[in-house]
């Protein structure tokens, strides 16, 4: 009878962990910038393949790592808010739930699978100030295994996380300009990338979701207008 | 509630039909002997294309049997940003379907990353309305009207729909509920393709007053309570409601001129 290898579970945790670390390093980063007008979301994206989807009236996905993987999650998320907001109301989708259910997803899928998901996600969702209960914004963070964790100010994801965080964290204040917002946000990027620092504005996929626009409240800025916001 | 399922596709009512059956009501289930007169029903509604795209617009009461179920009802609905749905028929059902409609077409939106042809979503409604068959043979009927700006052919367009789900193009106006044949002779004779913003107003509250004159389920603009019927403009800005001062003063101005008519005449 032969016998199988045994290996630890700390080696199979830490095996899996440096694997899907590896894959989400690989990406640029994405992050997400609270300003004046709601929340700024911005990828560096040369493609026509959207990192960043509307997923309700108030609430945005932005995913980092490989592309057929967090665009499912998206389109879970998806799934799930139109479902919620159909059976229930439209202010009972919230990100948090939205967050703990891709944290389990993500965790189920990094322990019971061989391969774990080689993503990164963050979960953003604007206050809206008419509704009691609901003014503040949320931005959540969950990472390849599941782990989970909520942000203010702003987030970053993707390779070089760490490092963006601690540009950004000196520099971001408490409704800060969108503008002044996305040409910080462009300057984090900047430093990830190495080699070759200046980022064309048409490589930028920026989102804004407007604290005051009624009802959906995602929009997508093209680079004209982002180009218009860097220079005023 | 169940976060990953099998559908994959971008179709919010079939994501409800393969994994969220318990949120749709079977009408296939539900035996005969229904009398249809014990729910509400939304009577009339029309619309018509004008210069700068097309109006639609529908008066405010529900009727059960000959009851008044309610005097402020809306049956025109935004389903997005250039297109509108308007309904008539059981009042229960109807409402259900325009919410679904609008859950569909952002739906679709979202997943896929852009918004549906105009066609496709006048398409997509006559399914749903292909769907309500079996609630239709109950008397629970729903026939709609569905308009919107066209904005890769710079045109407003309109479509009609039976009971069946057949869909059908409209060139000129369309009305449908049980006003609707009224407001549709008012519009035969008032119609006019290169009509301004203004004129069109007066051509819907006009053909709306004429179906409320014939037809008792229908409801004329209600001074008294202040209810005004609902009147959607739709063009390559969006969609704009006319305001009910607005619809109040053109009906003020109708009323006189009728009753100046029949002084003159008698």
């Amino acid at each position: 009878m032969s016998m199988p290898f045994y290996v630890s579970p700390e080696q199979v945790m830490a095996d899996k962990a440096e694997f899907a670390r590896k894959g989400v390093a690989r990406g640029k980063p994405s992050l997400v910038i609270e300003c004046d007008v709601g929340i700024m979301m911005m990828a560096e994206n040369p493609s026509t393949l959207s990192k960043i989807g509307e997923i309700y009236d108030r609430v945005a996905f932005a995913g980092v790592g490989k592309f057929s993987e967090f665009d499912q999650l998206r389109k879970i998320g998806v799934r799930y808010a139109d479902i919620k907001g159909y059976a229930y109301s439209r202010d009972d989708v919230r990100g948090r739930a939205l967050a703990n259910a891709y944290s389990q997803a993500v965790g189920d899928a990094f322990t019971q699978q061989l391969k774990p998901l080689e993503v990164e996600v963050v979960v953003v969702e604007v206050g809206d100030s008419t509704l009691a209960g609901h003014e503040n914004n949320a931005i959540y963070r969950i990472q390849y295994d599941g782990s989970i964790s909520d942000h203010h100010g702003y987030c970053v994801i993707g390779g070089a996380a760490e490092e963006l965080s601690d540009f950004l964290s000196s520099r971001v204040r408490d409704g800060i300009p969108l503008g002044e917002a996305i040409g910080l946000g462009k300057s984090a990027l900047e430093r990830a990338a190495e080699g070759e620092p200046s980022v064309d504005v048409k490589n930028l996929e920026v989102c804004v979701l407007e604290r005051e626009r009624q009802g959906r409240k995602f929009v997508r800025l093209n680079s004209d207008r982002v180009g218009e916001l860097l220079s005023a | 509630m169940q976060f990953r399922g099998s559908y994959q596709g971008s179709s919010f009512s079939e994501l409800l039909a393969v994994d969220f059956s318990h949120l749709r009501l079977d009408w296939s289930d539900l035996a005969g002997g229904f009398d249809a007169s014990a729910v509400p029903h939304g009577t009339t509604v029309m619309g018509f294309k004008y210069a700068d795209g097309v109006i639609i617009a529908g008066d405010r009461l529900a009727t059960m049997g000959h009851r008044v179920a309610s005097r402020d009802m809306e049956k025109v609905y935004p389903t997005d940003a250039y297109s509108l749905i308007a309904i008539a028929g059981a009042a229960g059902p109807a409402v259900e379907m325009a919410r679904l409609m609008r859950i569909e077409l952002e739906h679709y939106e979202k997943i896929e990353g852009e918004p549906l042809e105009l066609e496709g979503k006048a398409n997509k409604l006559s399914q749903m309305v292909r769907q309500n068959m079996p609630a239709a043979m109950q008397g629970l009927g729903v026939v709609p009207l569905f308009a919107g700006y066209d904005r890769r052919r710079s045109a407003g367009r309109l479509w009609g729909y039976d009971l069946t789900g057949g869909r059908y193009e409209e060139t000129d106006y369309a009305a449908n509920g049980s006003g609707g044949i009224y407001a549709a002779e008012s519009l035969k004779k008032t119609h006019r393709l290169d009509a301004t913003r203004e004129e069109s107003l007066r051509m819907a509250v006009q053909a709306l007053v004429d179906a409320s004159d014939e037809d008792r389920a229908t409801g004329g603009p209600d001074v008294v309570r202040g209810i005004y019927p609902i009147i959607d403009f739709c063009t390559q800005n969006g969609i704009e409601r006319a305001s009910e001062k607005e619809i109040e003063t053109v009906f003020r101005a109708i009323i006189a001129e009728q009753t100046s008519r029949r002084r003159t005449a008698s």
